[in-house]
């Protein structure tokens, strides 16, 4: 078996796997980092969002080997201690989420928004999420949570 | 998936070596396609070859009236390309509509042509522009290239270098997406370049092709209006869950009117 090494959340992490092992299985079962979900497997759904070198990947299509010396921040390295992200603590403040299974996802890929686009419009805001799937929400909140950290992050 | 060896190749030349040395070896590029169905167990190939990292595919530049994308550039960076931007921005804004974001941060134009999925975006462009496809063999001119679902021009273990385009005098995409994969429902591409107008309908039938009349009808007079009564046939046109054939020859004259209008504006 091959071994990888990355950066996860800032450590050094370095394991065995077979090549078929897909990174969020790698995050989830051999670093217990369970907060990158599965939510289907057709690559359509965004549960699996993680930042890999600064831009925000489906973790389900993307092989464990092929992170070979990359940093990866999954949603467990965002908070600072008992500070939430602002985009967490946005998500919490505008209540964007219900049961909280896209939750992690759409973190991380309106935080990737975000750096990107300073100010985004509600339009762009939408467009960007066309890869991550609520079942529960119906999105409003989620748009309005995104918003409101951007402008946090603005300053 | 299926288990199976993983390379990362050094250089092409490495990597059409281990191609050829694997029972059955696959390219591994953005892994947008060849992932998914790995997953599904639609394929199982037994060494896959990683390219996506070669220094030799990446990278976009523009001289001389052409535009250079090297076939490991992946779609989020064809989008935001400044370069791009300005010389074809039909192109640029084709890019920037391919799946979601997080697909555009990883799906590569090599992928997307050597695939050849009969509703994929690149496959319009390169066809309506008249691009050229280079591997480390050859040049292959897009008229050339495309031979139907899923079915290209390129050999065995043959590698896509690069892809270049003419830069075209005006040009615009539209398509009409499938609201849940993001893939063309129906796509058209026209562009008015040196050579006449090009108009090339992805999404609707089994593979890319040019509407002929409408290239006719556009060269007398590049309007919306110029297409507006042109019916492609229905007949080779596909049929499925979320469009009949009918509905898809209709959507190819709404989409290409909206095109010509998008050139024009
Ligand atoms: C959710 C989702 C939505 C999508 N929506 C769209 C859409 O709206 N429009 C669209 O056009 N596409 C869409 N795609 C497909 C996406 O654009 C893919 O990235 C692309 O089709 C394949 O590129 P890749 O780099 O990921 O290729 P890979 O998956 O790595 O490879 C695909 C195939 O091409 C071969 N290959 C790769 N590179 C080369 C090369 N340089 N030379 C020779 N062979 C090579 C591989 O061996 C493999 O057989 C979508 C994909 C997903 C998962
Ligand atoms: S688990 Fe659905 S896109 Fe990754
Ligand atoms: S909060 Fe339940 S899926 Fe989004």
């Amino acid at each position: 078996m091959p071994t990888v090494a990355m950066m996860v959340n800032g450590k050094k992490v370095s394991a065995d796997v077979e090549p078929r092992t897909l990174l969020v299985h790698y995050l989830r079962e051999n670093l217990g980092l369970t907060g990158t979900h599965v939510g289907c497997d057709t690559s359509q759904c965004g549960a699996c969002v993680v930042d890999i070198d600064g831009a925000s990947v489906k973790s389900c299509t993307q092989l464990a080997v092929q992170c070979e010396g990359a940093h990866v921040t999954t949603i467990e390295g965002l908070a600072q201690g008992e500070t939430l992200h602002p985009m967490q603590e946005a998500f919490r403040e505008n209540h964007a989420l219900q049961c909280g299974f896209c939750t992690p996802g759409m973190v991380m890929s309106a935080i990737d928004l975000v750096k990107r686009n300073k100010s985004p419009s509600e339009r762009e805001i939408r467009e960007w999420l066309e890869g991550n799937l609520c079942r529960c929400t119906g999105y409003h909140n989620i748009v309005k949570a995104i918003a409101a950290a951007a402008q946090t992050m603005r300053g | 998936m299926y288990a199976f060896n993983y390379h990362r190749a050094k250089s092409v030349d490495e990597a059409v070596k281990l191609q050829k040395s694997a029972s059955e070896g696959s390219f591994l590029a953005g892994g947008h396609t060849l992932i998914p169905t790995m997953k599904q167990r639609l394929a199982k190939p037994s060494d896959v070859i990683d390219i996506s990292g070669l220094k030799e595919l990446q990278g976009i530049s523009v001289a001389g009236g052409t535009v250079t994308i090297g076939a490991a550039t992946r779609h989020g960076d064809v989008a935001n390309s400044p370069e791009v931007k300005k010389a074809i921005p039909a192109l640029a804004d084709l890019a920037g509509h391919i799946g979601d974001p997080q697909v555009r941060n990883r799906g590569t134009i090599g992928g997307s042509l050597a695939n050849n999925d009969p509703a994929a975006d690149y496959p319009a462009a390169v066809l309506g522009l008249g691009a050229t496809v280079h591997t480390n063999k050859r040049a292959i001119e897009a008229d050339k290239y495309f031979k139907g679902l899923f079915e290209t021009a390129l050999e065995q273990g043959e590698v896509i270098t690069k892809v270049t385009f003419p830069v075209a005098e005006k040009a615009a995409y539209m398509k009409f997406p499938n609201p849940a994969s993001r893939y063309a429902l129906v796509g058209v591409f026209v562009a008015k370049t040196k050579g006449g107008v090009r108009v090339a309908v992805t999404g609707a039938g089994p593979g890319v092709f040019r509407s002929a009349d409408m290239e006719k009808a556009l060269g007398a007079s590049f309007e919306a209006d110029a297409v507006a009564s042109i019916k492609v046939s229905s007949k080779n046109l596909n049929s499925d869950i979320h469009a009949s054939a009918d509905y898809r020859a209709h959507l190819v004259t709404v989409m290409a009117k909206r095109a010509v209008a998008k050139a024009n504006s």
